[in-house]
């Protein structure tokens, strides 16, 4: 049996699988009623191919950190087109795609700490920023936990990482 | 039901034309729909234009949705049109001081387009 860890974050009590789960559930959520599509865990996907758009939105308060959301152009593309209803714009597609992004993001963001006990009230969100592009590193400058799954959005992987400062 | 003129803030424009397709599958007649980005660019509209429903999300960049409700309490247009808070920030402390600023109603994103049929039709 694993042993559950357990590491105190700014006043919350850091549970990997506990919040892992609540990642997962708050993800899965946000695609089901704002996307209109389901999505399945699958970790093992993570790898797979280009994820050269990435939505970020950081966290403050009681818990500090970011939360990223990360997938390839097309995929951001098809989530946008199924947000809005429509196929995307000939010359503001590229914006919507971001836009939509972004919003997703901010959207496990939110459902995620409404899932986490004691978070809800204690813990703020920024407005989401969206980079393009693969060549990139992102290095926080304090220790951290790191969350990361990967769901399956029309067969395609959507990154979800939660870097925690502890 | 009439048709409305509808005000909807949000910096997002995906989620400004979400919020207007689920106000339309719940049977509101729309007859003009504002945009705006951030609550700036909300009171700028609502202080040339009449507006018959207000809805805004809080975490916006330039001016929040909270401090929008606020500067909304002077605006002659905004007098007794009902404003409807959408929102990932569902904490009660928001939720309460959003209502106490004048909002008469609060969706937590995401949402279905029942809760928008919910919380909005019934203030029409």
């Amino acid at each position: 049996m694993t042993p559950v860890m357990t590491t105190r974050v700014a006043g919350s009590t850091f549970q990997r699988d506990e919040w892992s789960s609540a990642l997962y559930e708050a993800a899965a959520e946000v695609f089901e009623l704002m996307v209109g599509e389901s999505v399945s865990r699958q970790d093992d996907a993570a790898a797979d191919g280009a994820n050269d758009t990435t939505a970020m939105v950081g966290l403050a308060g009681a818990l500090c950190g970011v939360l990223t959301v990360r997938c390839s152009a097309s995929s951001a593309a098809a989530i946008a087109s199924k947000m809005l209803g429509e196929p995307l714009g000939s010359t503001s597609g590229a914006d919507q795609l971001l836009d939509a992004l972004g919003e997703i993001c901010n959207m496990v963001a939110g459902n995620f700490k409404a899932r986490i006990a004691g978070l809800q009230e204690k813990c703020m969100l920024s407005v989401p920023t969206v980079i393009t592009g693969e060549d990139y590193s992102l290095r926080s400058l304090a220790d951290n936990e790191r969350l990361e799954l990967c769901v399956l959005f029309q067969n395609q992987p959507i990154l979800v990482r939660l870097e925690v400062h502890a | 039901m009439a048709s409305i003129r509808a005000l909807i803030v949000d910096d997002s424009s995906v989620m400004r034309k979400i919020v207007e397709r689920c106000l339309r599958q719940a049977g509101v007649e729309l007859s003009t729909v504002y945009e705006a980005s951030n609550g700036a660019e909300g009171l700028a509209i609502v202080g040339s234009n009449q507006v018959d429903l207000i809805l805004s999300d809080i975490n916006m960049p330039v001016m929040d949705g909270l401090e929008f409700v606020k500067n909304l309490q002077a605006a002659a247009n905004a007098k007794g049109v009902p404003i409807v808070m959408i929102t990932t920030e569902g904490g009660e402390a928001q939720v309460t001081q959003a209502l106490t600023l004048g909002a008469r109603g609060y969706i937590r994103k995401p949402f279905t387009p029942d809760q928008v049929k919910q919380h909005v039709v019934p203030l029409l």
